[in-house]
């Protein structure tokens, strides 16, 4: 792509304006510690006038409300049924996965990270492995790369037909549930073939796969190019022609693009808004400057384009496995540098090195040369990077992941305030936050 | 002409230490000089924060390959910008030392940072002046100590549960 083409592509739209999101006086975030906001449940004064509204009271929603998608707990203040300034509390599947993820080796870290996303693990191992390869300074097998490549579009896929399936649910379309689930499995069901697990896989390492794709495995994806795309045309009449559903998602929820670049949102958040942005196209990494897609942008920035352009993205996805299929290359699935690959099985009866290293990689693991480095890459809620940092020890010095999720997470006060409370949760469920990744 | 070389230019008089390393631009800017230089970056075009975090270097002072007349510090505020227009990202690394941990909040440059920051003072003690909101986000409210410091050995804290308030 030259560098004119590129001005062109991302010629900006009018960004509107964020001054929505930048206020600190009369912002919809609701600052305040959870105890002053228990103190006050039930007569919150106007943030203006500071007078008591008797209508006006501070509800709690969730962290086990169906809606909120795993522990996401939400302090909302209510004038009846609208909802007004409002606060995400996160932290409650907080586990400390990055002082984990000093602790375990370089080669035991994408068996932490996996544990992130977990709806679309691969992703996660696959910054991670990408940062500790740059600070390796190895170069990848050509298949590895592409076998990468095909597992993270297969990932998206099961990761946004997830989307569909518990956006539909929350909106009250419960046989989407069910479509949404049973496509996914069929997706995860390639996955256990290939990793042995459908999810947390651990199979994106680095220096490679963990394992080469099984015999047959291009029936298997063939069968999933077969039987998706009619479904997602299912889909299309279920939910995009209810006029129920559109009612339900249109001016809902409405972002600018300069207010999703002003709070860092990415990914479909970002898009949907009409900024035409996607890391895969604009920085790309592995070989998806290989391959032929459409990044899917929305108009309005409402609710429904943030459904409308993940539907979409599963097609472009799907057309990426397809291309995958023809142009995946031959070759070694890791790289062959003994320093960091263990030697196959057979090699350690024969040689002694093959032995020690062997041994080294598990006891004590391999040394990474002193450095900083951070890698993105686009999951399917955005950017997801990786800040490593080695003192050249084994361990990571620090493993720090900026979760997309933890990011777009940000936008919602400023999508729900003013709307119903029941748009809340077709505002929270179009985010789609995965929140093993927000509290990590 | 790169963004982060335009505002290399601007500071002719204090000039900010840069490096590249796997051609990934980085800035050093001083704790003074930190919100300016933010400033002029966000006038270049680098429209979004991507990420905020901090490095505890307790047990990894001599690093190597910070800039001659970067003075290491404790703690590293490491700040990621992206300019979409020229497709370029620029990093920040601000030496805050372990006696004063406080840097200036970029709320208002980009509010995006606001539960970054928030994370930052959560997980390592770094305070954000001018913060709008600057309380924990990931652990309990009442929660002592900021577990991602390296003098915060690991399994030492009991779990804490938050005690239910009698008021509520």
């Amino acid at each position: 792509m030259s560098a004119e083409e590129v001005t062109v592509a991302t010629a900006p739209v009018d960004l509107g304006d964020d001054v929505r999101v930048r206020r600190r006086a009369g912002s919809a975030v609701l600052r305040m510690t959870e105890v002053k906001a228990a103190d006050m449940a039930h007569a919150p004064r106007d943030p203006v006038t500071g007078e008591q509204a008797d209508e006006r009271m501070i509800l709690n929603m969730g962290p086990a409300h169906p809606s909120t998608h795993g522990v996401l707990r939400l302090l909302l203040e209510m004038e009846g049924e609208t909802v007004l300034r409002s606060k995400p509390i996160i932290g409650y599947l907080h586990t400390g996965m990055e002082k984990t993820g000093e602790n375990l080796t370089f080669l035991q870290g994408p068996t932490n990270v996996t544990r992130m996303d977990y709806a679309s693990p691969l992703f996660s191992e696959l910054v991670f492995s990408l940062a500790t390869e740059q600070l390796l300074g190895i170069e990848l097998p050509e298949r590895a790369t592409w076998i990468r490549m095909l597992m993270c579009e297969l990932n998206r896929v099961a990761s946004h037909l997830l989307f569909q399936a518990t956006n539909g649910m929350d909106l009250g379309a419960v046989s989407m549930m069910i479509y949404g689930w049973r496509e996914r499995e069929e997706v995860l069901r390639f996955f256990e073939k290939v990793t042995g697990l459908r999810m947390n896989h651990n199979y994106i390492r680095p220096g490679g796969v963990a394992a080469d794709l099984p015999d047959g495995w291009q029936d298997d994806v063939r069968h999933l190019l077969d039987i998706i795309p009619p479904r997602l045309d299912e889909y299309e009449v279920l939910l995009n022609n209810q006029p129920i559903f559109r009612a339900r998602l249109q001016g809902v929820g409405v972002l600018e693009p300069a207010e999703a670049l002003a709070l860092s949102a990415t990914g479909p958040i970002l898009r949907a808004t009409g900024y035409d942005w996607d890391l895969r196209r604009d920085e790309p990494y592995l070989a998806y400057d290989r391959v032929d897609f459409d990044v899917v942008v929305g108009t309005c920035g409402d609710a429904f384009d943030r459904f409308a352009v993940r539907l979409e993205e599963i097609r472009q996805s799907l057309h990426i496995v397809e291309q995958i299929l023809d142009l995946l290359p031959g070759g070694d699935y890791r790289t062959q540098d003994k320093k960091v690959t263990p030697p196959p099985r057979a090699r350690i009866d024969e040689s002694m090195e093959a032995l020690i290293h062997h041994f080294k990689i598990f006891t004590e693991g391999f040394h990474v040369p002193e450095g900083e480095v951070y890698r993105a890459v686009e999951s399917p809620r955005g950017e997801l990077g990786c800040y490593l940092v080695s003192d050249g020890g084994p361990k990571p010095y620090r493993m720090h992941i900026r979760g997309p999720s933890f990011a777009n997470l940000q936008t919602l006060p400023h999508l729900m305030y003013g709307r119903l409370v029941a748009d809340a949760v077709a505002v929270i469920s179009s985010v789609d936050p995965i929140m093993g990744e927000v509290d990590r | 002409m790169s963004g982060t070389d335009v505002v290399a230019e601007a500071h002719e008089d204090a000039p900010v230490a840069s490096t590249a390393l796997f051609g990934q631009a980085v800035l050093y800017p001083g704790r003074d000089a930190y919100l300016a230089t933010v400033e002029s970056l966000r006038a270049e075009g680098y429209r979004t924060a991507t990420d905020l975090t901090v490095v505890d270097y307790l047990t990894h002072p001599g690093r190597s390959g910070l800039p001659e007349g970067v003075q290491p510090e404790r703690f590293e505020v490491v700040v990621g910008l992206f300019d979409h227009a020229r497709r370029e990202r620029v990093r920040l690394r601000i030496q805050v030392p372990a006696d004063d941990p406080t840097v200036p909040s970029l709320f208002d440059l980009f509010p995006g940072t606001e539960a970054m920051e928030r994370e930052a003072w959560d997980l390592f003690g770094v305070s954000f002046e001018g913060h709008p909101d600057h309380s924990r986000i990931l652990l309990p409210e009442d929660w002592v100590g900021h577990p991602l410091r390296k003098d915060e050995g690991i399994g030492a804290i009991p779990v804490q549960f938050k005690a239910a308030s009698e008021r509520r």
